[in-house]
């Protein structure tokens, strides 16, 4: 479904972000990205997108390659990958509802847009959405009214409103607390089960990753580490992917939390 | 829509909710406004004939920036540049000088009650006067000539730089200005040690750029006979020597941007 | 080195070193003599006598000048009008033209940071070096005197104003909400209307206001040059020497002030 193909970014002060990164992403698979700070992960998930102009390297989206194509091109691709921030990136004055829609932008036109009357069917849609998150009460409230939380179930809306075939998640759960953090993470998981959505989720936290996916990709120094079920995640692998450190207390140590965490 | 059940809001029209939720507010702003307006501009007079004949004396102005003419009248123009940068020089020095303890004053933190409300009257008073209405009163009271410009700009840089320090006197970190004065220091101690650091780099700033300010209003000054490049200038729009005009109008822009250079220079340095 | 030898060998501290205090006498002794030098050059030109004569003078014109002449008001509520529609029209029409330079000129929204970015910078320059008052002279060059010059004369005054202002909020606003909504596959467009306008909306209703007051101030006095307004009436009062109108004619523009600066505190609370 993704390919990327020797994927290069080298930045213009000439850090080499991603080295020749190769990597296949069936249909449906969530998929996390493991590394310490710098090794490239939030950069990989926006040279898919071109977020980030990728230097070399090609991303296949199904059958379209994405970077050589133009501007109309790349947005109508863009609209198959629904992307989700760290700061949730909620356009903050403006209301749950518009920032909900703005998921809709790319394919609606401009004056119907700038004058907020998007189609019924996408009305329809968001409320369905706001209301599979629980914040339809929430709808014309201003973004920064609600809590973090909230805003990333509202990013995770956005997201969903572009019918992607694709999410793009970059440290969902870096700014919440860690109930927060799981809650959010069930539910982007549920959510591409329910539609046969693959995933590719940016993440600092191990044993949130292993939690709730089916595959994990360690990035260091730009370069793919590891690529496995989250099993097989042993503390030497965490050893070759963030150094040395006593990663017994960090592996799988949630289990029996979880209970806790639902009652 | 409080209580919202899904059902409810399938199929219903989404409208972003307005800004100002009482209706009749709304409309009636948005009625004022549109009256407002059409009664405005209906209210000013174009003669278009007018405005149509002078738009080539306006190409020709704008042309006359192509080749300003700096020579026939430069005795004029190098006199007035010198009059006005002299203006401006001696007015910031001294409004300076003056504002510093009238901005010490003006700072409810440190001055006591009865200065503090002379000195604010001082600051209104100097805020609410136009330089060029303050330099006909001074030019009708010292004669023509730069003095009556020097002190409308001294009166004036008063205004705005003892506001700006008092504000910044007011907002200062107040543990800093507390552990000095706990040193058993005395006023003049505590002003040169808790207080002066905390503002000095934004009092140099502020200063720098109402040099900037007094430059230009000084440009306008020979308008009323205050002196300066004005006079020069007026003289060369009633002659519609635009040539001239244009020449001055691009040493005046040059001298500005010269002094924000230099200004922002100064400003990375103390900061 | 800011510890010090002295001739007799003990140490002292000091805050500069030798060099650094040399170059700051130097600066200080440069500063003094330019003031000193611009002092004479004023000192010259001035005739002395009357200075010396002007308290005098001010307290005749003092004398003159009390009690205003209240009965005048009847004249001038045409002329306040005027100024109230100069400022209010100058301003709408500058925030017109300074939205455009604004996204021109700043770093994140510019078209071409070669091209596009230096010309906008230049009109933000040009119209704001120069006085409104030299603006209005020219422009009654142009178009003849009135309201409309003065309006056109407030209008560019005001560009370089607003779009300076402007465009430092746009460069400051959050990228990764522009991001998100690139990533939706927003057109150019829609990323401006969706990403960048909520996020400088505030500041452009701020600073919308705020120049309205000030171009009330200079809307009073555009009327000197004959640009209309209740300047216009303030040079005739001054030709003839009627001192009684003068000093109505100030009371007048002082309240207008204190209202104008007063409306524009409420408005820029209510906003933030």
């Amino acid at each position: 479904m993704l390919r990327l193909e020797k994927l290069t970014k080298t930045y213009r002060t000439g850090d080499m972000a991603l080295k020749a990164v190769d990597l296949e992403i069936p249909q449906g698979q969530v998929l996390a990205l493991i590394g310490p700070s710098g090794a490239g992960k939030s950069t990989l998930i926006r040279c898919i997108n071109r977020l980030v102009e990728p230097t070399s390297g090609k991303v296949w989206l199904g059958d379209v390659e994405l970077t050589h194509l133009g501007a109309a091109a790349l947005r109508r691709e863009r609209r198959r990958m629904g992307m989700i921030f760290q700061e949730y990136a909620l356009v903050e004055r403006l209301t749950v509802m518009e920032n909900v829609l703005s998921g809709r932008l790319g394919y609606v036109g401009f004056w119907r847009s700038f004058t907020r009357r998007f189609p019924q069917t996408d009305v329809d849609e968001a409320f369905r959405l706001l209301d599979r998150v629980g914040l339809l009460e929430m709808a014309d409230k201003r973004a920064d009214e609600l809590s973090g939380g909230q805003r990333q179930r509202v990013g995770i809306c956005r997201a969903l409103i572009q019918n992607p075939a694709l999410l793009l998640v970059d440290e969902p759960t870096a700014s919440l607390d860690p109930k927060t953090s799981r809650q959010i993470m069930r539910l982007i998981c549920e959510l591409c089960a329910e539609r046969g959505l693959a995933a590719i989720i940016n993440i600092h936290d191990v044993a949130l990753a292993q939690m709730f996916v089916q595959r994990v990709i360690g990035l260091r120094l730009g370069a793919v580490e590891f690529d496995g079920p989250p099993d097989a995640l042993s503390p030497d692998v965490l050893t070759t992917i963030y150094g040395e450190e006593d990663w017994q207390a960090t592996i799988r140590k949630v289990e029996d939390e979880e209970e806790e965490a639902l009652a | 829509m409080s209580t919202a059940t899904l059902d409810a809001c399938i199929g219903r029209r989404w409208r972003k909710p307005p800004m100002i939720r009482r209706a009749w507010l709304r409309w009636g702003l948005s009625i004022g406004a549109v009256v407002y307006l059409v009664a405005a501009i209906s209210s000013i007079e174009v003669n278009w004939a007018r405005v149509y004949e002078g738009l080539d004396r306006g190409a020709a102005f704008i042309a006359s920036f192509a080749r300003p003419d700096f020579i026939s009248r430069w005795g004029g123009i190098w006199e007035g540049m010198v009059e006005s940068v002299v203006m401006t020089v001696a007015s910031t020095v001294v409004g300076i000088a003056i504002s510093v303890p009238i901005g010490l004053g003006a700072a409810r933190n440190i001055a006591p009650l009865p200065v503090y409300l002379i000195c604010r009257g001082i600051v209104a008073l100097s805020r609410a006067l136009q330089e060029i209405i303050v330099a006909i009163l001074l030019v009708a009271i010292f004669g023509f000539g730069p003095l009556a410009g020097f002190l409308t700009l001294s009166f004036a840089t008063i205004g705005f730089l003892s506001k700006l320090l008092a504000e910044d006197i007011e907002s200062m970190d107040k543990s800093q200005a507390e552990a000095v004065r706990a040193t058993g220091s005395r006023w003049w101690q505590w002003i040169n040690y808790g207080v002066q650091p905390q503002v000095m780099p934004r009092l140099i700033g502020l200063s720098m750029y109402r040099l900037d300010i007094n430059f230009r209003e000084s440009a306008i000054l020979g308008l009323v006979g205050a002196g300066g490049i004005g006079a020069t200038l007026n003289t060369a729009f009633d002659r519609y020597e635009f040539d001239t005009a244009a020449a001055i109008l691009l040493l005046i822009i040059g001298t500005v941007m010269m002094l924000e250079y230099l200004s922002g220079i100064i400003r990375a340095q103390v900061q | 080195m800011p510890i010090v030898t002295h001739s007799d060998g003990r140490q002292g501290w000091q805050r500069r070193d030798t060099k650094a205090r040399m170059l700051r006498w130097f600066g200080w002794l440069i500063g003094v003599a330019a003031f000193v030098w611009c002092w004479n050059r004023i000192s010259e030109t001035t005739t002395w006598f009357f200075v010396w004569d002007a308290p005098r003078i001010a307290g005749d014109i003092l004398g003159r000048a009390t009690p205003p002449r209240w009965s005048y008001i009847d004249k001038l509520w045409w002329p306040i009008w005027d100024t109230l529609n100069i400022a209010t029209l100058g301003t709408i029409g500058a925030l017109i033209m300074a939205v455009p330079v604004a996204f021109m000129a700043a770093r994140n929204t510019t078209p071409s940071r070669l091209f596009v970015r230096p010309l906008a910078l230049l009109i933000i320059v040009a119209t704001r070096s120069i006085n409104s008052l030299i603006w209005a002279l020219l422009l009654i060059a142009i178009i003849g005197p009135g309201v409309f010059a003065g309006v056109v004369a407030i209008a560019i005054r005001s560009i370089g104003f607003c779009a300076k202002l402007l465009y430092e909020a746009i460069e400051e606003i959050d990228h990764t909400q522009v991001e998100a909504i690139t990533a939706t596959g927003a057109s150019r467009w829609q990323v401006m209307a969706y990403g960048i306008v909520p996020q400088v909306m505030p500041a452009f209703a701020g600073i919308s206001v705020f120049r309205w007051d000030i171009n009330i101030r200079e809307s009073t006095v555009l009327g000197l040059v004959g640009a209309g307004g209740i300047g216009l009436q303030l040079s005739a009062s001054l030709n003839t020497l009627a001192w009684p109108q003068v000093s109505l004619i100030l009371l007048v523009i002082l309240l207008a002030v204190g209202i104008s600066e007063w409306v524009s505190a409420k408005v820029r609370g209510a906003i933030i």
